[in-house]
Formats: C-alpha cells, sequence, structure tokens
C-alpha cells in the first residue's frame, strides 16, 4: 500500500470531562483504501475519540484535518456533511420505518410532489444490492430483520451519504460467525471502493483478520501507530495494558490445580430440574473450587445458574447444603444461605445506570438487610473502599455514576457488590463478556484468588478456553442436560470439550461448528 | 435469530394473512377507527335513521372543523412522542383576544391574523421550553395551558359578542353546494374549506417531505433520528408551532362559526383532541400513525354526541363516559400492536 494522503488527520486531541482528562494529545490517522483498528481497553478513550470525530464532542484542544482542510465538527450533521458516517454497536435506526426509508433518510429522493417514493425505495434497493443486501424488500419494515442484519442496513444508510470516512464502533458484538464474516465481505468491498474505515472490536481474531493498520490508545494517551503485520498479538495486548504479556501468560499455563478437600460438598443438588428450562441435573459444588459451566449459547447454562440461585423454581429434585436440607425457591432464600449470583446481562440485570459506583456496589448488602434498616455511612464507605481497590476499579470514585464507567470496571462493581455479601457460593454468569482483554484478566485472576480463599464459585461463560482456564471441574451442558463432568488439569482442553459435545448423541455437525467459532472468538 | 422464529408460532392457514398484516401492523388502528366510524353510521342509521343524509353528515364535517384543525395539530406533536395540552387554553386566549380587538376597531382580518399568530407563539414558547430547556412537553405544555387560560380570564370573563355585520362571520357562513329535497342539502362553510386544507397539507408534508420523515424518525428513536444527522431540534421546535399555530387557525374557525368568544371557551378540547389522534390510530408513544385517521377520530367523537342526542334516552353526561370507552378499546388495541411489533 502506498504512503498515500491521510483523509483524516487527528493531531494533539484533547477532551476534558469534569474531573477526568479523556484524550491527552492523542492522534489519529485514517487512510483512505484502508482499515484501521482503534485498540485500547474499556476506558482507554476510543469512545470519546471517535465521539470527537463524530461530532457528538467539541475537543478541547488539537485540531482536525479532513482532506487537508481544518475542519471544526460541531454536531453529527457536520460530520456527515464532511463525509463522515457511523454504525454503532448498538443498531441506531428507526425500527417504526421501512428499510428502505432507514436507508434514505434525510437523503429521499425528492420530485415536484416532495418525496418521490417510488425512486426513493429504488435508489435504497440499489444501495443494498451493492453491499450484497438484494434479496431484502425495502418497503418491509425494518423491525422483521434479525439485529445483524439491521446492522448492515445501517452501513447501506452510510454509503448514500457517500461517505469517504465509515466509523464501525464493535459492530461485531452482537453477530454470530457467519454474521461477521458477511459484514466483513463488506467492509472489504467498501475498502476496495476507497473508503477509509475506523473499525473498533475486542476480537483480536477479528482486527488481525481486517485491518491494516492499528492505533493503540491507553489510558487516554496515545501509545502508537502500527502496520498490523508488524505487530504480533502479544505485543498489542502489551500495548494495550501496559503490562508485561507473562502476566496473562501465567494465568494461561495454570497447571497445578486446586487440591479438593475430601469434606462433604457445601452444595449439592440431586436431580434438580424444571420443565422447559433443564433437565434432572446433579451438582455439587465444595468449598474452593471452580466449577465451569460449558456449553453451547441456548444448552441451559444461565438456566441451571438460576435454578441453583432459586430465581426459578425447580419443579424437581433436592439441595443439601451442609448436609442439611435447603429449600431455596427464591433469591432471597439463596442469599440468607450465602449463595450470589451476578447475572448476564449486566445492563438490564445488573448495574443500575444513574446510581453511584457505592451505591451499586452496596446493594446486595442493603437488599439483605431490608429497606429498613439502612447501612451506616460508614460501614458503606468501608465495603466501598475496601472493594473498589481490590478489584482495581477505574477510576477509583465512589461518587461517580456508574454508567459513566466502561464495561469492563462495571463489571468490577457487580461482582464486588456480590463479594460484599460474604457468599460462601458464588455464581458468575458471563463475568468476562464484552470487556476489554485487561480488565477480563484481571477478573479471571481475582476469581482465581476467591477460590484460593475457600469460596465456591460456579463459573459460566460462553468462552469454552475461559472455562477451561478457569475451572478445577467443568461441567457440560447440551440441549438442556448434563452430559459431561471432567476435572480439569491436564488433558482438558477447549478442544476436548468440544469433541464431548460433538460426540454426544448424533453428533450435530452444524452445532460442532457453531463450538469451533465460539472457541475462535 | 430466535427473534425472528417466534413470529412463525401462528397457525398455518394463518399464516400467509398474518405476515400481510405483520407488514401492515401500523395501519391495523387506522383501519379500526374507520370500521368504527362506519359502524356507528349504520347502526345510527338502523336505530334512529336521517344519518346517511347530506344535511347530517355536512353538519357533522361543520361542528368537528375546528377539532379536526386541533386533532391534526396534535397528530404533528404526538407522531415525535411529545404532548401539546395548551391548545384549548390557547383556542380562549386567541379568541377573546381577536374578538374584543375586533370590538374595538380593528381591521377584523388583521386581527384574524393575529389570532393565529398567537397560536404560533405559544407554539413556539412550548417548542422553546422543551428543545431548549429540556422540559417535559407534558409539563411545558401544562405551563402554557395554565398561561393561555388565565391570559384569557385577564381580558374578559364574559362572552365577547362578535358584531353581527363583521366580515369574519362569513367563514362561518353555510354555502349551499347541492339543493337536495327539502332541508337534506349539502352544505359547506368556508371554515370546513379550511380544515380539509390543513388536512391536505398536513398529509403532504408528513408523507411527502423530509421534515415529515424526521417527524416519524424521532418518533421511532429520538437518539437514532440524531445519529442519523436529522435536523432533530429543528423539527421538534416545528411540530409544537405547528400545533400552535393549527390552534389559532381552530379559535378562528371557531369564533366564525359561533360567533362570541369566551374565557372558558375550550375547556377540555385538547383531551378530546388527543382522543381523536388515538382513537385515529397515532401511537402515543410517537412513530406510528397518520393524519386522515386523526380526522376520522374527530369524526367518530362528533358523530357519537350525534347519535347520544338522536337517541334522547342516554343521559348527556354519559358522553364522556362513551368516550372513555371508545379511547379504552383503542389504547388497548394499540398496545396489542405494539407488543406484537416488539417481538
Amino acid at each position: 500500500m502506498s504512503e498515500s494522503l491521510p483523509i483524516v488527520e487527528m493531531a494533539g486531541i484533547s477532551i476534558s470531562f469534569p474531573g477526568v482528562k479523556a484524550l491527552d494529545e492523542v492522534g489519529l490517522r485514517l487512510f483512505p483504501g484502508e482499515v484501521h483498528t482503534l485498540m485500547g481497553e474499556n476506558g482507554a478513550g476510543k469512545s470519546t475519540l471517535i465521539k470527537a470525530l463524530t461530532g457528538v464532542y467539541r475537543i478541547d484542544e488539537g485540531e482536525i484535518r479532513i482532506s487537508g482542510e481544518p475542519r471544526l465538527l460541531g454536531g453529527t450533521a457536520d460530520a456527515q456533511h464532511a463525509g463522515i458516517s457511523t454504525v454503532y454497536q448498538e443498531v441506531n435506526l428507526c425500527s417504526n420505518l421501512t428499510i428502505g426509508e432507514n436507508v434514505m433518510l434525510g437523503h429521499e429522493v425528492r420530485g415536484a410532489a416532495g418525496i418521490n417514493w417510488r425512486a426513493t425505495h429504488r435508489a435504497a434497493g440499489e444501495t443494498l444490492e451493492k453491499l450484497g443486501l438484494g434479496h431484502l424488500n425495502p418497503k418491509q419494515a425494518l423491525a422483521t430483520l434479525p439485529l445483524a442484519v439491521q446492522q448492515l442496513v445501517a452501513i447501506s444508510r452510510s454509503m448514500v451519504a457517500q461517505c469517504k470516512v465509515l466509523i464501525l464502533d464493535e459492530p461485531t458484538s452482537s453477530l454470530d460467525a457467519n454474521e461477521v464474516e458477511q459484514l466483513f465481505t463488506v467492509i472489504r468491498s467498501l475498502r476496495d471502493q476507497g473508503v477509509a474505515i475506523l473499525f473498533v472490536s475486542h476480537f483480536l481474531d477479528q482486527v488481525y483478520a481486517i485491518s491494516d493498520r492499528l492505533t493503540v490508545l491507553r489510558n487516554g494517551r496515545f501509545e502508537g501507530e502500527y502496520r498490523t503485520h508488524e505487530l504480533d498479538r502479544a505485543q498489542l495486548i502489551s500495548k494495550m495494558i501496559g503490562k508485561d504479556v507473562d502476566a496473562l501468560k501465567s494465568l494461561d499455563a495454570k497447571g497445578a490445580r486446586r487440591v479438593r478437600s475430601d469434606a462433604a460438598p457445601l452444595y449439592s443438588a440431586k436431580g434438580i430440574g424444571r420443565k422447559g428450562a433443564i433437565e434432572e441435573i446433579d451438582i455439587d459444588l465444595h468449598r474452593g473450587e471452580v466449577v465451569g459451566l460449558a456449553g453451547l449459547l441456548g444448552s441451559g447454562r444461565t438456566e441451571l445458574a438460576r435454578l441453583i440461585y432459586g430465581a426459578d423454581r425447580p419443579d424437581t429434585g433436592e439441595v443439601t447444603m451442609n448436609d442439611e436440607k435447603a429449600e431455596i425457591t427464591s433469591p432471597a432464600k439463596a442469599l440468607a444461605r450465602r449463595i450470589a449470583f451476578s447475572s448476564e446481562n449486566r445492563r438490564d440485570e445488573g448495574i443500575i445506570r444513574d446510581l453511584s459506583v457505592r451505591e451499586n456496589l452496596i446493594l446486595a448488602v442493603q437488599a439483605r438487610r431490608g429497606w429498613a434498616r439502612p447501612l451506616p455511612r460508614r460501614e458503606q464507605d468501608a465495603i466501598v473502599e475496601k472493594y473498589v481497590s481490590a478489584l482495581g476499579v477505574r477510576p477509583a470514585d465512589p461518587e461517580r455514576p456508574i454508567r459513566l464507567l466502561s464495561g469492563g470496571n462495571q463489571q468490577k462493581v457487580l461482582l464486588g457488590r456480590w463479594l460484599a455479601t460474604e457468599p460462601d457460593i458464588l455464581i458468575l454468569d458471563e463475568p468476562t463478556r464484552g470487556i476489554d482483554i485487561g480488565a477480563k484478566a484481571e477478573i479471571q485472576e481475582y476469581v482465581a484468588g476467591l477460590a484460593d480463599d475457600g469460596l465456591s464459585v460456579l463459573f459460566i461463560s460462553s468462552e469454552i478456553e475461559e472455562v477451561v482456564r478457569q475451572s478445577d471441574r467443568i461441567v457440560v451442558l447440551k440441549d438442556h442436560r448434563k452430559i459431561a463432568e471432567l476435572e480439569g488439569g491436564q488433558g482438558v482442553s477447549a478442544e476436548s470439550i468440544v469433541n464431548v459435545i460433538a460426540e454426544d448423541g448424533l453428533g450435530d455437525p452444524s452445532a460442532d461448528t457453531a463450538v469451533r467459532e465460539e472457541v475462535t472468538t | 435469530m430466535s427473534t425472528l422464529t417466534t413470529t412463525r408460532t401462528e397457525p398455518t392457514g394463518a399464516r400467509a394473512l398474518a405476515k400481510r398484516l405483520s407488514l401492515h401492523l401500523d395501519t391495523l388502528p387506522t383501519a379500526a377507527a374507520v370500521a368504527i366510524f362506519i359502524g356507528m353510521i349504520v347502526y345510527g342509521e338502523a336505530a334512529y335513521g336521517r344519518i346517511v343524509q347530506f344535511n347530517t353528515l355536512s353538519n357533522l364535517l361543520i361542528n368537528n372543523a375546528h377539532l379536526i384543525i386541533l386533532a391534526v395539530g396534535l397528530t404533528f406533536v404526538i407522531l415525535t412522542g411529545g404532548i401539546d395540552l395548551s391548545v384549548g387554553a390557547v383556542i380562549a386566549f386567541s379568541s377573546v383576544a381577536g374578538v374584543m380587538l375586533m370590538n374595538a376597531g380593528w381591521n377584523p382580518w388583521l386581527a384574524v391574523l393575529l389570532m393565529v399568530l398567537i397560536g404560533t407563539a405559544f407554539g413556539a414558547a412550548s417548542g422553546v421550553l422543551v428543545q431548549h430547556f429540556h422540559v417535559q412537553p407534558f409539563i411545558a405544555t401544562l405551563a402554557m395551558m395554565f398561561l393561555g387560560r388565565g391570559l384569557a380570564s385577564i381580558l374578559s370573563t364574559v362572552p365577547e359578542r362578535l358584531a353581527d355585520d363583521s366580515p369574519v362571520r362569513s367563514l362561518g357562513a353555510q354555502i349551499k353546494v347541492y339543493d337536495g329535497p327539502k332541508v337534506n342539502d349539502v352544505v359547506l362553510t368556508p371554515g370546513v374549506i379550511i380544515a380539509a386544507v390543513v388536512v391536505v397539507a398536513a398529509f403532504f408534508v408528513l408523507h411527502r417531505t423530509r421534515m415529515g420523515r424526521t417527524v416519524y424518525a424521532i418518533g421511532g428513536s429520538e437518539q437514532s433520528a440524531a445519529l442519523m444527522g436529522l435536523p432533530v431540534a429543528a423539527t421538534k421546535m416545528w411540530v409544537y408551532i405547528i400545533s400552535g399555530t393549527l390552534s389559532g387557525l381552530a379559535a378562528v374557525v371557531y369564533t366564525a362559526r359561533l360567533g362570541s368568544a369566551q374565557n372558558i371557551t375550550g375547556i377540555g378540547w385538547e383531551l378530546d383532541a388527543i382522543a381523536a389522534t388515538v382513537i385515529g390510530g397515532t401511537l402515543l408513544t410517537g412513530g406510528a400513525g397518520f393524519v386522515l385517521g386523526s380526522v376520522v377520530g374527530a369524526l367518530v367523537l362528533g358523530l357519537m354526541n350525534v347519535l347520544i342526542t338522536r337517541d334522547g334516552g342516554i343521559p348527556p353526561e354519559a358522553t364522556t363516559i362513551i368516550t372513555g370507552g371508545i379511547l379504552l378499546v383503542f389504547v388497548l388495541l394499540q398496545r396489542a400492536v405494539l407488543a406484537r411489533r416488539r417481538e
């Protein structure tokens, strides 16, 4: 690729929010016909930089040049006039309108009698066709499309705006492997048409598959710009987290498993099940051990967790805890028996956006005490201080609304919330989904430490490799039932678990590939 | 994607129909309003007679022209997900002010222009409060409602009569378009023609201009509309200005027909207009609905009053209960549609 002139040149960009310097003299160059990936941990300033380029945030210092001309971007409309289009992680289209309208909104074909709908729909159809979406009927309602296709429609929309620069902010986080491939085909064809593409993703494989150039940010500072082929993954990660790569690898190569005591299990379920959710299952949880739940999406992982926590009532089976019969039929009863459950749905079932970090942290403790006995402020502060520093929540400001924290830090607060209840059993459903690799490593390390301290952890993740790495024992689920229970250690790997799932029953080949794809992400 | 497969739970035979319906789900409440309107006409004709007649239907239009104009204005606001509670009070202030100025010797047509502009000013004030001071539309327009009612009461608390020879009365004068047998004539007033022009213009704006489509986009998702680079702020200002201006216009039409103005005119009309809009199929959450539906909604309310009068047995006090009942049915229907859409 010849070193042509950059179409976008951001230099010395600084943006401050009250109390935080979000960006400190950051630079970014985008070249036509190139896919440029912006890398960095959650909270490194990627979103802020993008919002500076799309005109959502005003820059305090620095300069944005587009095609060599210095530009002041005062709003999203300004950025679009400058040829910069953005596709966000959440699909930002209007689901009450048709596909064609969403593509053409603001660019409808107009004639003497106002908008010419026939021509507008035709133009929408042509645009969709160019991106390989010719099978879509522009007159169909957008809401009838799956999310992934809506994402592609959003990209078609930016094509109508004649964009020269396309920003894709984590477009793949809710897509499956096939959909990602479809998206990449579209991205490549746009790149070949000379569009400069800025891509943001947490998935390293995707980054290496698609991008030509990388810019790394860390803590709001510019870390460097590299050609993708000049930087291997380990180097990239260490640039992102500013730590030695070996720290990560040590976790990977965890050889010695914790030795399980022969004492009776802390929690033992015999034949618990619930119609439509999970078939009858036996599961034991011991002190000081991490039990992993592995299985495909929809194999019943979350359902089993909810059953153990009492969020759903089991139809069958019985539970003993510490050798006595236990009736866990509601979350309150589970909490009383010191079982804590951190949900996979961080945004809707986890954090309360507008409350502060402190209020979010003490929520579960307060819930256990009941509303009539508020936790004294001194105790609150003690709890908050303990977990904010133990988990490394950044920024360490307990009064900051949690919605202003990055996903990884929100997850740490949630983990702290449940740890503050001093549970014996901690159920973590997808604690590391959608967070960056640095925060992920920290959480994994912390969870391992918890088990060393005698906690019993039930760990759920759709990344089978992560389950393998984290767990002392792995329960494999498929189609809402348990198909195997494996001791962790030598010989158990993501691949062997995939084989267990694949060989079970008829070995549905599509399921098999789905696992492999999931493993690779 | 599991979200797609869940919609395929229809019985096999009805699948094609269901698919067609889901494509046109948004038109369902409006279609229901039309069906109810026709049903009321048929029932009225069967039970009381003399409903499907030129003069009855003409009067229906003449007596509800102002409500149709109001409902059109509210359709704009409600489509963006907002609300305008000030329209009734704006009518009171605008009409009292207009008639007093005419009686004080102003040029009547200048006064009429001022009546319309008073509405525009109120709408602009609501728009500024909503858009630039981020006041909830409900509260902003509630404040405007109290302001309008208060100003009207300061001006006068007695009926202000329009002079018998005032040229403004010509806007309410009946024009015989077709001379039927006996009194069964097709009659129109300039007020009805104004309402018709407003409806056609509104339809054009909403369906044939970028501004109109932005109104729908804002109702679908204001955040998305802004991120798409659509002029959200300006459009939200415009819908309140349109609603206010149309209230001023409705004040002119109503005053011309009645020949007098009073500070208590129009109490509760904002709710009638909202009811007409909702019955006509516009979702209160915004993003879906048709201006023609609102016209039908206004006519449903008007026809209901006619039928209750004809029946004679229903106490007039029960009118509001029936209005409430109809409204409830439509809101429930909309909830069902919304639930389907979320699938």
